[in-house]
């Protein structure tokens, strides 16, 4: 590929994200001859989305006491669309040329770039395409005005570019800038509705995920200096693949002190111990399509990291250190994850301890560090993001439907409302990885490497299966008591403000990917490559 | 700029920046902690133009002042004006709970001071590595800089005022600044800036969930905040 294409093609998953923020931002304010261009770029995307708009008349019957349409909401598409095909033509391009680069080398596209790519796409596509609809009851609903919308628009876009931004940097001190952004973007959309407890979420997740990605940022710092003294040239210490090229001359002391901060400086966003405390109230409190986002792509996005920076600690200190961190930290979060799990009265702050549960096996799967684990854990992330993000889309339905998100007051939601309620128990089901969903092949390769890997790993294994059954039950107890059952109230009409396409192509994807990675075995193995598992 | 001289005025101007933090911990009234704050933004200032002055580096000289701008002048402002506006309202409604100051800290201010004496201590023993590893009166000063940063976290997490948390939060972060500044003479200038517009960032957003906190609850006393738990 030639350097423009490529550049291109690193700079879109960002850049168009961020345009579309700004189209939004745009119309509200007085329109000025400069705005042209991105007014145009909305009536484009307008035009792309018709088609879209076209299946969910389809599938929505004409017998509508339908909420108004505003076509706009379904602008948002835009970005995801973009994302998926530049991840995809990258993937192309780095399975058989080997990574790009562009901007001297501050953005670059590896393996894992396509791949997460690729996920933040498939999540986003979910979450953009259910929002429309949910954002029309909550209008109709009037907990929705014009304006708060709006903001909701602007500030989801300008997440995904900061996501995606921290995904194709190279750069180390930009990837932390990136990371930083996304709390500071999703805060205000944790604390939308303004409600005691979601500005409560929202002051505790901008506290703790700054605070604790500051520690990260601290030991970039540390990596820095010990790259520096390493005689690496100012503009390339904190270059992620020179960094690699010549980590066995960092000093290991210094080192590492980095990666432990580091470690916990991104855990904290990727919801690990010890700082993990905001993460059931962020996840719990944020509109439906902002949680599925969070958790189904931010949570990788910040483990991305972790995984970058891992490659560079086994190089200068040996695969033992961030080995028995990264266990010890999976440990922990998970045996807390299936604590809190039994005691859940919520339904999506039970989603949340399901995504810690998951976050602690993908840390797992690092922490043994074979080729064999290290597919898994990428293959874990894109089967729990799909997976979480319809599940958390139709919880967000379900809480529309029953106006409360206490487990205690669902009964027999599968005779009121067949639709959100099936799609909630399948991504359940996926998440508790029962085949053919994807997490039950991720789930059972981290168990194979597990064992493989000598007694220590081993040990760590066994004990985290038993715990993964303990959280197994809690789930499945909780789901199984609000679907079944004789339906109390009376059946609510569901088809009308409810885009099943979505949640059905999410649930498809991930059950297809645990069937078999087809034209993706290519990139996953590269992926897995380039973190490590050679 | 003589060797000698040049490490007296670095070793003043670390000490100031240390010495800014335990005032900030001895201090209730929040408007004298956030002066106290605006002073350690000088004084951080200070370091990097010393550093850039001693190198011959003109970059660093002009993040130095880019950062005395914006920590001691921008960010003490916003808060400033968080602060009027929460006094304002209290005059207002003559209401009886005093906002403005730091009531009832977790842990009393004779603790909080022998706490900071045994973090900065524990930072002195943390940054041997660091120093070992290249020792310049620069990396020398270091734990200065760790010691800060613990402090900074030490004020977060024991203060209950939501402004009082913002200023650890600060702390934490002109500490990290610090321990870049002495270590390698600042990281890469995109980095610097995207650091900078984060923190401003950061603490406009946190403003602005003050106001809401305060809307929904009556109370910037973080210890309100207990709806969400399990």
């Amino acid at each position: 590929m030639n350097t423009t294409a490529s550049a291109v093609l690193l700079t879109a998953p960002a850049a168009v994200p961020l345009v579309v923020a700004g189209a939004y931002a745009l119309p509200r304010r007085r329109p000025r001859p400069s705005a042209a261009p991105l007014a145009a770029d909305v009536i484009e995307a307008r035009r792309q989305q018709s088609a879209q708009g076209n299946v969910l008349v389809a599938e929505a019957p004409a017998r509508e006491r339908a909420p108004q349409r505003h076509p706009l909401d379904w602008a948002g598409l835009l970005s995801p669309v973009v994302i998926l095909v530049c991840g995809s033509l990258l993937a192309a391009d780095v399975v058989d040329h080997g990574p790009t680069a562009s901007y001297s080398g501050l953005l670059r596209a590896d393996a894992l770039t396509a791949w997460m790519l690729l996920v933040v796409g498939a999540v986003a596509l979910i979450a953009c395409g259910f929002a429309p609809a949910y954002l029309a009851v909550e209008r109709s609903a009037r907990r929705a005005t014009e304006q708060t919308v709006w903001r909701y628009h602007v500030l989801v876009q300008a997440f995904l570019a900061a996501m995606c931004l921290a995904v194709v940097t190279a750069n180390l001190g930009v990837l932390w800038v990136a990371v930083e952004a996304t709390t500071i973007v999703t805060a205000f959309l944790v604390g939308h509705r303004r409600t005691r407890n979601s500005v409560e979420a929202a002051w505790k997740y901008v506290v703790i995920c700054s605070a604790g990605i500051a520690l990260a940022f601290l030991g970039t710092v540390l990596i820095y200096y010990a790259a520096r003294q390493a005689g690496i040239a100012e503009a390339w210490a904190l270059d992620w693949p020179t960094l690699v090229a010549r980590a066995d001359r960092l000093d290991p002391a210094v080192t590492r002190l980095g990666i432990t901060l580091v470690v916990l400086g991104f855990g904290a966003k990727a919801g690990l111990v010890p700082l993990h405390a905001w993460l059931p109230d962020a996840h719990g409190q944020a509109p439906a399509p902002v949680s599925a986002l969070m958790s189904g792509v931010l949570l990788s996005v910040a483990f991305a990291a972790i995984l970058r920076y891992r490659v560079i600690a086994d190089a200068a200190l040996g695969a033992g250190f961030t080995r028995a961190l990264l266990a010890g930290i999976a440990l922990l979060t998970l045996a807390l994850a299936a604590g809190l799990l039994l005691a859940q009265r919520d339904y999506k702050r039970m989603l949340a301890y399901s995504s810690m549960e998951h976050m602690s096996l993908i840390a797992l799967a690092t922490a043994i560090g074979s080729p064999l684990a290290l597919t898994a854990a990428l293959l874990h992330i894109a089967g729990h993001g799909l997976a979480k993000s319809v599940a958390f889309c139709a919880s967000g339905r379900i809480q529309q439907i029953t106006g409360t998100t206490k487990i205690g007051r669902v009964r027999g939601l599968l005779a009121r409302a067949p639709a959100p309620a099936g799609a909630f128990g399948l991504a359940v089901a996926a998440l508790l990885a029962f085949p053919p969903f994807s997490l039950f092949a991720s789930e059972l390769g981290i168990a194979r490497a597990g064992f493989a890997a000598g007694a220590g790993p081993a040990w760590a294994t066994a004990a985290t299966l038993l715990l993964v059954l303990v959280a197994f039950a809690a789930l499945a107890a909780r789901t199984a008591r609000m679907l079944l059952g004789a339906g109390t109230g009376a059946p609510a009409d569901s088809s009308s403000s409810f885009t099943v396409w979505p949640l059905l192509l999410g649930l498809a994807a991930c059950a297809a990917l645990g069937v078999g990675t087809g034209p993706l075995t290519d990139v996953l193995d590269a992926a897995a490559q380039a973190i490590g598992g050679r | 700029m003589s060797g000698s001289l040049y490490t007296q005025l670095l070793d003043l101007a670390c000490g100031g920046f240390l010495l800014a933090a335990v005032i900030v911990l001895w201090r209730r009234e929040l408007a004298s902690i956030i002066r106290v704050f605006a002073l350690q933004g000088v004084a951080l200032a200070a370091i990097a133009v010393l550093l850039g002055a001693h190198e011959g580096r003109g970059d660093l000289v002009g993040v130095g002042l880019g950062v005395g701008i914006l920590r001691a002048g921008l960010l003490p402002y916003l808060m400033r004006r968080a602060l009027t506006v929460i006094d304002a309202d209290r005059r207002r409604y003559s209401v009886a709970v005093t906002e403005t100051r730091e009531t009832q800290p977790l842990v009393n201010v004779a603790a909080s001071l022998l706490t900071a004496a045994l973090l900065t201590l524990l930072a002195y023993a943390a940054a041997r590595p660091l120093t070992e590893l290249h020792a310049t009166p620069a990396t020398r000063a270091l734990p200065v800089g760790l010691a800060v940063v613990l402090i900074g976290f030490f004020v977060l997490v024991t203060r209950r005022r939501a402004l009082a948390q913002v200023v650890g939060f600060l702390l934490l972060d002109n500490g990290i600044t610090a321990t870049a500044l002495l270590a390698t003479s600042g990281v890469p200038l995109i980095v610097e800036l995207g650091v900078s517009f984060d923190v401003l960032l950061a603490v406009l957003v946190l403003q602005i969930l003050t106001t809401r906190v305060r809307e929904a609850f009556g109370t910037t006393d973080i210890d309100d905040l207990r709806e969400l738990h399990d």
